[in-house]
């Protein structure tokens, strides 16, 4: 069973990553940042339990604020570019905030052993959950109702005036304008809800796995974030879960009986897909 | 006396137009002669090469597109640009963003808020441009026609004081000249100033007040319509035996 609870816990945290590249996505923004947030969100998260000895609560409420002040901050200059440049200067902010953590020590003595993270060892001991006696299933509870709690933001912003005008800005920027749009402030605002939605994904995935390094926050990963809302299609939040049960669980757990040839499958299952439902699974287009 | 060049091209060279509160005013001229340019840099879109723009004693020439907007100055575009994967309504509703809409509700209820609070609003633009009936449809959608009417109403969403229409009645059937007609002269009676740029000439000598003819990025006549069209350059440009 804590297979299942496991791959649980996986697919929510996932989800979280996805539905932040999906709502920049719907400003028509490919970003590859999303797992640079993600990887801040569990550095912060997992400092503040084990070094400062805070609830996971109140940490994943900072690892969010981080999540969103690093998206906003990097969404200003980077958001002036688009298409392939933005793809690249995303990639390459991702690629700082791992290198960041490949070099980034800080280390206190904490009965016997030393904790925190250190540089390419990683960040060892983020046990929170085991210390506080949280079972598998209470830590898959936890994550799924943020999740939920996730799916429930956006797909209300979806319903009101703040996601249809995002959505607006996805389908043509220069009417948008036209029509008194603020690009900047509506791509940069979908940026860092983005973060901070990232940011407590990869809060939870530090503590659900209890060691992190920056291997974790590598441009695979950063390509599974986009991968996600790209492939469930943006007419609703649901796509993104879909695509994520689909990807995690089934391409690559239930695939697993396949060795070293899943990995090939893999790649041609995507490329299938995404040629039988080139809007995504649950199609680009909202109730009509 | 507005410029914008491309390069060595000067789309508009030294044009100085002055648009008084409430009249209509057509711009022709040739295609290529620099009317949508010249929309386009009114709007922001394009940033002059020289010159001002001044809007009811303001000088915008430096604010973005969106703040232009807010002051007042919407448009259409030549090639429609709807949001055609919104709705009629949601397109509409996207483009409430008048300086006097953003005064009236709170910050958060106007981006979070529902349907609800504007719903009467937008009930008087799918009225006055008959597209009630269509107001849950996609945007793409709909036909021809019925998207340079949302269009329309999409620019009145923001309550202009200055609407630029860009060849409004481009593939447009006498039947639909005639009703745009009408829309524009009702818009005028409630206080609208219309730039119009048009190729139809049924519809810019019916409509408007004074006209401008542009031709290679300059102004070679300004006046009435009556003025204009006995006007040997202008004949010898641009109407030809078109208005004879």
């Amino acid at each position: 069973m804590d297979f299942y609870f496991g791959l649980a816990q996986l697919i929510g945290v996932h989800t979280l990553l996805g539905l932040s590249a999906y709502i920049v996505l719907l400003t028509g923004q490919v970003s590859l940042a999303q797992a640079g947030f993600f990887a801040v969100g569990a550095y912060v998260a997992g400092m503040l339990t084990v070094l400062a000895g805070w609830h996971i609560v109140p940490a994943l409420g900072v690892s969010a604020m981080s999540g969103a002040a690093v998206a906003c901050a990097v969404g200003f200059p980077a958001l002036r570019v688009k298409g392939l440049m933005l793809v690249i200067a995303t990639l390459a902010f991702g690629e700082g905030v791992r290198l960041f953590f490949f070099n980034f020590d800080y280390q206190i003595a904490k009965g016997e052993i030393q904790v925190g993270p250190l540089g390419g060892e990683g960040f060892r001991q983020i046990r929170f959950f085991p210390e506080n006696g949280w079972e598998t299933w209470e830590v898959m509870y936890f994550i799924w109702a943020i999740v939920i709690a996730a799916m429930a933001l956006l797909w209300w912003f979806d319903r009101s005036r703040y996601g249809t005008v995002l959505r607006a800005v996805g389908e043509d920027e220069l009417a948008a304008q036209s029509v008194g749009i603020n690009l900047t402030a509506v791509k940069v605002s979908a940026m860092t809800v983005g973060g901070a939605i990232a940011g407590v994904g990869g809060g939870l995935y530090a503590h659900y796995t209890t060691h992190i390094e920056h291997l974790s926050f590598n441009i695979l990963l950063a390509t599974f974030a986009i991968a996600y809302p790209i492939v469930g299609g943006l007419r609703s939040v649901f796509g993104t879960l879909l695509a994520v049960i689909f990807v995690q669980g089934f391409l690559v757990e239930g695939l697993r009986f396949l060795g070293d040839w899943r990995n090939l499958l893999f790649g041609a299952l995507i490329v299938l897909a995404m040629n039988l439902r080139p809007e995504g699974i649950l199609g680009g287009r909202r109730r009509a | 006396m507005l410029s914008r060049h491309f390069g060595g091209v000067r789309a508009v060279d030294g044009l100085d137009l002055e648009v008084r509160e409430g009249q209509i005013f057509g711009l022709i001229g040739p295609n290529g002669s620099g009317k949508s340019t010249t929309v386009n840099v009114i709007t922001g879109l394009l940033p002059p090469t020289a010159g001002a723009i001044v809007f009811r004693g303001r000088d915008i020439g430096a604010l973005p597109t969106h703040l232009r907007l807010r002051e007042g100055i919407a448009r259409t575009f030549q090639n429609i640009r709807l949001f055609g994967q919104l709705s009629v309504w949601q397109n509409l509703w996207v483009a409430q963003n008048s300086a006097e809409d953003r005064a009236r509700q709170g910050f958060l209820p106007r981006w979070l808020g529902g349907q609800g609070r504007v719903r009467e609003d937008i009930g008087r633009l799918l009225e006055f441009s008959g597209l009630a009936h269509k107001q849950d449809e996609l945007a793409a959608n709909l036909a021809f026609g019925e998207q340079r009417r949302l269009e329309l109403a999409r620019a009145l969403a923001a309550r202009p004081k200055l609407l630029l229409l860009d060849e409004p009645a481009a593939g447009m059937n006498s039947e639909e000249i005639g009703q745009l007609r009408e829309r524009i002269l009702k818009l005028r009676s409630g206080g609208v100033t219309i730039l119009l740029v048009e190729h139809v000439m049924e519809l810019v000598m019916g409509v408007t007040d004074r006209i401008a003819v542009l031709n290679f990025g300059q102004k070679i006549a300004e006046g009435t319509p009556a003025a204009i069209r006995a006007d040997p350059a202008v004949r010898k440009a641009y109407l030809g035996g078109e208005a004879a």
